[in-house]
């Protein structure tokens, strides 16, 4: 068998201004196996996306070696290379008067003649990879009239047109609002699962790659690479260490950040289901620890649900208050914490 | 099932319309002029069974004009087309980035340099046409491109725009030093070819300007799969296995080729190359290559052809000048495009 995407000892980095070489990260030892979805995460300005050039062969390593299909990138000729490896670029979004099946129809350059004339194969093809992210009906309509989500389908079926085992998408899920995100992820993964292709995809949507992914890769600020499955990163406490810094914590209980609370209050929360977690953020976000309904705090609330009605009974040590919303309950905490500081 | 865009207009009947059309203003041209001939008088003229008179003016004047005409403005259309495409920019044309000023310098070194400094120049005041000058004109013109382009990998596409325009006014500051110190005839020959015309190119020289012209529109031809790639961006081309250095200083040798030449024999003939590709593009409503390469030539010969009728104003005596002709039509068709599409980066591929 086979591995679609092996790098050994690679370092990759650029050339910047006046000669000076800046390495994004060295002695990378890379392996991306058949059917495997795996995400590249790191902070902002890590050097993903140099990451993901340089395996594509767009952009060459400062050393070590990358291998595709068992074959030296460096040795494939540019077609080689396009029948091996597709990639996705967020700065090339298709513009002006192609319609979408001509975008999608570019994918086949690889294959097709010096006319690039589609024959029944590509065809087929084409209409597969449409279909396959759910952008039949776009076909026909003009690139330019399409929103960010259809352009990106288009742009991903452009890829997948381009038949080949290996995908490398670079923060495909950018300019997409949640449902898009997801979806996204969804027709990725189950391409990766019933197709056996493998897919690489650099992203800074945590939480939806800790939910989609079969790996992921994080990036550090250091230039080091941690991979591993998502839950036992998250356990082990490299995604803390990655995304460290002083506005955030992980919070590895809820698999999610948190900024970093200003005020020292603690609040005791006693409630549970939907109307718990919403409660509990409502609170984190104004700035309040919130602990278990067992804990010892002078300031506590209690969630009371009757019939699908929801009210909050607040107790701190001098009073006791009913809300009936979680606005009130904001309002209230705020209001108390405003006098207390002008006592 | 392959889903066929309903909203196109039928490519095959538009391309029939446009090269009716061709033929027609063609015609045209060979009939109307100072002199109006009817159809019947030209194909005497063809056959030999004509008057002397009119086959005189049909062989000597009218077709080598009208056939200028057509190779021209096709010439220039597919430079500019390719321009387009490859600076990812609806304004690129040969001229806005500088062919044109490089052919001027070329034009006006032979000219105004060389000429006084004895430089025998066989066929007298009668210049534009001349080998020398072609050479001189495509050479600046490619001197100028290749500055451009060893720019274009450094600086953003809206810089080297500017750089271009300008490059073009620094080497047009150069040619009025030149025209300071020269001779009112010599300045005179270098107006006459610098107000541009189609009616330069004598049967003598066709084989060269043919030559240069057809081989650069046809080896274009060939470029149509990699062009459609590079519209996308260089990085988007390149994973799709387009060896895209070598797609880029083919298609600017091929437009330095084709605009270098027609800018030698014909002089500078602007607003063809930016107007024609977009006049296509509204058109047709699509910006592949394999549609928008034919479609221009044919497009440009057409403007071109059009331009040559107004510049020979039928019913004067006299003419106008080509380019002043050229701009006027040229100017409005871009205006229209703009508003139209509300966004030229629309309307461009």
């Amino acid at each position: 068998m086979r591995v679609p995407l092996e790098a050994i000892g690679l370092s990759v980095g650029y050339t910047a201004k006046g000669g000076q070489v800046r390495v994004v990260a060295s002695g990378l030892d890379l392996k991306l196996a058949a059917g495997e979805f795996v995400c590249l995460l790191g902070p902002n300005g890590v050097g993903k996306s140099t990451l993901i050039r340089s395996l594509s062969g767009m952009q060459k390593p400062l050393g070590g070696r990358i291998r595709i299909a068992d074959t030296e990138i460096g040795s494939m000729s540019p077609k080689e290379k396009a029948r091996s490896v597709s990639v996705v670029l967020t700065d090339s979004l298709p513009q002006g008067m192609f319609d979408a099946y001509s975008v999608v129809a570019l994918g086949r350059h690889p294959h097709t003649g010096w006319t690039g004339s589609l024959g029944q194969e590509d065809r087929a093809r084409i209409d597969w990879a449409l279909q396959a992210v759910g952008a039949t009906e776009l076909a026909p309509r003009q690139v330019s009239e399409l929103s960010d989500g259809e352009r990106q389908k288009v742009m991903i079926a452009r890829a997948l047109a381009q038949e080949t085992n290996l995908i490398l998408l670079d923060e495909p899920t950018a300019f997409l609002d949640l449902p898009r995100r997801v979806e996204l992820m969804r027709t990725l993964r189950d391409l990766a699962r019933v197709q056996g292709l493998s897919i690489l995809l650099s992203t800074h949507d945590l939480d939806l790659a800790l939910r989609s992914a079969d790996k992921l890769w994080l990036l550090g600020n250091d230039g080091s690479l941690t991979t591993g499955m998502p839950e036992a990163l998250a356990l082990g406490g490299s995604i803390a260490r990655t995304f460290a810094s002083r506005e955030v914590d992980w919070d590895s209980e809820q698999g999610a950040f948190r900024m970093h609370s200003h005020s020292c209050a603690s609040v005791a929360l006693d409630g549970r289901g939907a109307a718990e977690v919403w409660t509990r953020r409502a609170l984190a976000r104004i700035g309040y620890e919130v602990l278990s309904a067992e804990s010892a705090s002078k300031l506590r609330i209690r969630i009371l649900e009757m019939e699908g009605d929801v009210a909050w009974e607040i107790a701190a040590s001098e009073e006791t208050k009913r809300v009936a919303t979680l606005e009130e309950l904001v309002g209230f905490l705020l209001g108390r914490e405003h006098k207390e500081e002008n006592r | 099932m392959t889903p066929k865009p309903n909203s196109k207009p039928p490519t095959a009947l538009l391309f029939l319309v446009l090269g009716i059309g061709v033929l027609a203003l063609f015609l045209a041209n060979v009939c109307l002029g100072s002199a109006t001939l009817s159809l019947g008088d030209v194909w005497g003229a063809l056959t030999g069974k004509g008057s002397s008179i009119s086959s005189q003016i049909v062989i000597d004047f009218r077709l080598p004009r009208a056939l200028t005409a057509l190779l021209a403005g096709a010439a220039l259309a597919v430079s500019g087309l390719l321009m387009q495409t490859i600076f990812r920019n609806p304004l690129a044309d040969p001229f806005v980035l500088g062919v044109n000023s490089g052919a001027s310098l070329g034009v006006a070194i032979v000219l105004l340099v060389l000429a006084p400094a004895g430089v025998s120049l066989t066929q007298g005041l009668e210049l534009s046409g001349h080998l020398l000058v072609v050479i001189a004109a495509t050479g600046g013109a490619a001197v100028v491109l290749g500055i451009v382009l060893s720019f274009a990998q450094r600086v953003d596409v809206m810089s080297l725009l500017i750089l271009g325009l300008m490059l073009s006014y620094a080497v047009g500051a150069v040619v009025s030093v030149l025209m300071f110190y020269s001779m009112a005839e010599r300045l005179q020959s270098f107006f006459a070819w610098s107000y541009g015309t189609f009616g330069n190119v004598a049967w003598s020289h066709m084989r060269v300007f043919g030559a240069c012209v057809s081989a650069g529109a046809l080896a274009s031809l060939f470029l149509c799969k990699p062009l459609d790639a590079m519209l996308m961006g260089e990085r988007f081309a390149e994973s799709l296995g387009t060896r895209v250095k070598r797609v880029r200083i083919l298609s600017l040798g091929l437009a330095s080729l084709m605009a270098g030449t027609v800018t030698g024999f014909c002089g500078p003939i602007g607003f063809l190359g930016i107007a024609a590709p977009h006049l296509c593009r509204y058109l047709f409503k699509t910006a592949q290559h394999k549609v928008l390469i034919p479609a221009s030539l044919l497009g440009g010969a057409g403007i071109a052809l059009a331009a040559d009728l107004v510049a020979k104003a039928p019913g004067f005596d006299g003419a106008l000048p080509l380019n002043a002709v050229t701009a006027l039509v040229g100017a409005p068709v871009i205006i229209v495009a703009l508003i139209r599409q509300r966004n030229l980066r629309k309307a461009f591929g």
